[in-house]
């Protein structure tokens, strides 16, 4: 199956992945490659197949359910403690509204 | 003390209750013998001494106030680099990760201190566990004990290198493919994949969250059995952790194995398999029917579709999950950020490595607009033909029989150009991981060149305590090295 290095970039945007030069010509080939070969999926039968989001075991619907009570959590600081840039309480991103 | 090397867990509950050595003895020792390995193999990316000696020293406490101890008493513990340890680095072998650490405990790794596990360090696997031999792991690469100019497999080679090479008498590692039965297998160890439901995973770090396992390795069954034990059970952190009761895996081993019904799925001897290995594997047979097992050949049809299945399934997967490293919450942020745009894209085009990337943008791909049906859901239709594969085929049998591998372990740097090629090196695990079934990599004899063979048992859902006897029963028959 033929990957185009235009296909890889759209991808790649979608993902919000920058990729280099060489990395973009590795992936359409790579792609390519791996797509043709799970092309025989084509092969089998599933028109009467429901598909299998997740194991399934037996049990009662809502027996994986907890309760909706309030448990204790992070504190402010902690939950910050791995930010690259917190400030006043917040997690810190470029300005995204410009005046 | 006794040789730290081959201690297993009941030896060294023993010992400590006959006062032979401490837990901080038997713990210092252990931290030595493993940082000495590390230069070697390589299986730790990093130590956790304080935290060792500290689970040590409430050991040699309760043993001085005559308390009960837990299973895993002054047990040498490592646990795979992807599941989170509080205050102590976690990194999943990415750069992305490099300085991150939890702010919180996984629950299996909770239940092992509790239980009086003591944790030596982080083991190093392949980024995110993606991969087959953690050569893509982004710090550097794990040499097998058994044979050290190749790879111990992966993803979680580490932890089998680890608990090969007696730097830990246990490990976790995860399983999301095979990557906890296949580096079993290369290393020589027991490597037990649960039943989907079994083992919370609450604190391990996401891969492909409908196959993602946590799972046990030792040196026997039963300290592997001993490990499930302590893991396994309902989690209210994790709402796929099944709520059914745990056996007593450990309690349960009696070494007898007559009667059961072994399935020989002929999809699993084909061309592919090293001849050597299905050599083994034929021999490990041959022991089962001496010990009173009926051998049958059984029929597993869709196994052929089961990997592609599988990369299409744990790359859309994985290209979710890891949506969520974008320079925000998780310590790495791109010096490039003119704008929040540019903060993502660039902080993710630095933070991880080929393969990550490589599975992002083909699951990424697979779940785009018009795509979703031709792949994804189609991946998801062949998945449950390969899970109703095995309840057939588990209506006739007890157990069934397979290779892990097609093919021992390898030389580093021999697969990494051809992801395709180390893709396929994962045929025989992928189709338990994608029906949930359980299963075990139990070591099977090894090749003339001397590398060890690993033969996989499976079994069908929450049906770990028969598969341990089945297993445990192979080992004490001579079956590790048939």
């Amino acid at each position: 199956m033929k990957i185009t290095e235009k296909e890889v970039r759209y991808v790649a945007n979608l993902a919000n992945l920058a990729l280099t030069e060489d990395e973009i010509r590795k992936y359409c080939a790579d792609l390519g490659e791996i797509l043709s070969y799970v092309e025989q999926l084509n092969e089998v039968d599933t028109s009467r197949v429901e598909p299998m989001a997740q194991v399934l075991y037996e049990s009662d619907e809502t027996a994986t359910l907890r309760s909706d009570t309030v448990q204790p959590s992070f504190d402010e600081a902690t939950a910050l403690s791995s930010a690259p840039l917190a400030g006043a309480g917040q997690f810190k991103v470029p300005k995204v509204v410009e005046r | 003390m006794d040789d730290i090397k081959t201690l297993t867990i009941d030896q060294i509950q023993a010992g400590l209750r006959a006062r032979r050595f401490s837990a901080v003895e038997l713990a210092e020792e252990a931290l030595r013998v493993a940082q000495a390995g590390n230069d070697q193999y390589a299986a730790f990316l990093h130590f956790c001494p304080e935290r060792a000696l500290a689970s040590a020293r409430r050991v040699d406490a309760q043993i001085a106030a005559g308390e009960p101890l837990g299973a895993l008493a002054g047990v040498p513990v490592a646990v795979k680099d992807v599941i989170v340890t509080k205050g102590v680095r976690t990194t999943c072998a990415s750069r992305m990760l490099e300085n991150y650490v939890p702010p919180y405990d996984a629950t299996a790794v909770i239940r092992l201190e509790q239980q009086g596990g003591v944790i030596l360090g982080k083991t190093n696997c392949d980024e995110f566990a993606m991969g087959s031999s953690t050569e893509n792991s982004a710090f550097r690469p794990t040499r097998n004990p058994a044979a050290p100019d190749r790879v111990p497999g992966g993803s979680s080679g580490g932890s089998a290198a680890a608990v090969a090479a007696g730097q830990a008498v246990v490990s976790l590692g995860s399983d999301t493919g095979g990557s906890i039965r296949q580096p079993a297998s290369f290393c020589g160890v027991v490597g037990v994949l649960p039943t989907y439901g079994r083992v919370s995973r609450y604190g391990l770090v996401a891969f492909a969250s409908s196959l993602d396992h946590i799972g046990p390795f030792a040196r026997t069954v039963k300290d592997a059995a001993t490990l499930l034990g302590v893991i396994a059970g309902r989690d209210p952190a994790d709402s796929t952790s099944a709520d059914a009761p745990v056996p007593d895996y450990a309690g349960q081993l009696d070494g007898k194995a007559a009667g059961f019904k072994i399935g020989v799925p002929k999809e699993y001897f084909g061309a592919g398999l090293d001849a050597e290995v299905g050599g083994r594997i034929e021999r490990g047979l041959d022991l089962f029917r001496r010990l009173g097992c009926e051998i049958r050949e059984v029929s597993l049809p869709h196994t052929n579709y089961a990997n592609a299945c599988y990369y299409i399934i744990c790359t859309a997967e994985a290209s979710s999950n890891l949506a969520r490293y974008d320079g925000v919450r998780y310590t790495i942020r791109s010096s490039e950020t003119p704008t929040l745009i540019d903060m993502y894209r660039n902080t993710r085009g630095e933070g991880f490595g080929a393969e990550v990337k490589r599975r992002i943008i083909l699951g990424t791909y697979v779940l785009s607009a018009g795509y979703y049906d031709a792949y994804y859901l189609r991946a998801q239709k062949v998945r449950a033909l390969v899970a109703r594969d095995f309840t057939t085929a588990f209506q006739d049998v007890d157990a069934i029989v397979t290779p892990v591998s097609p093919f021992p372990a390898f030389k580093l740097g021999e697969k990494m150009s051809d992801p395709l090629e180390m893709y396929l090196s994962d045929i025989y695990t992928i189709t338990a991981s994608l029906a949930g079934i359980c299963g075990v990599s139990v070591p099977c004899g090894r090749t003339a060149a001397n590398l060890p063979v690993g033969m996989q048992i499976l079994s069908k859902y929450f049906d770990e305590h028969r598969l341990l006897r089945l297993a445990h029963a192979f080992e004490q028959a001579g079956g590790f090295t048939v």
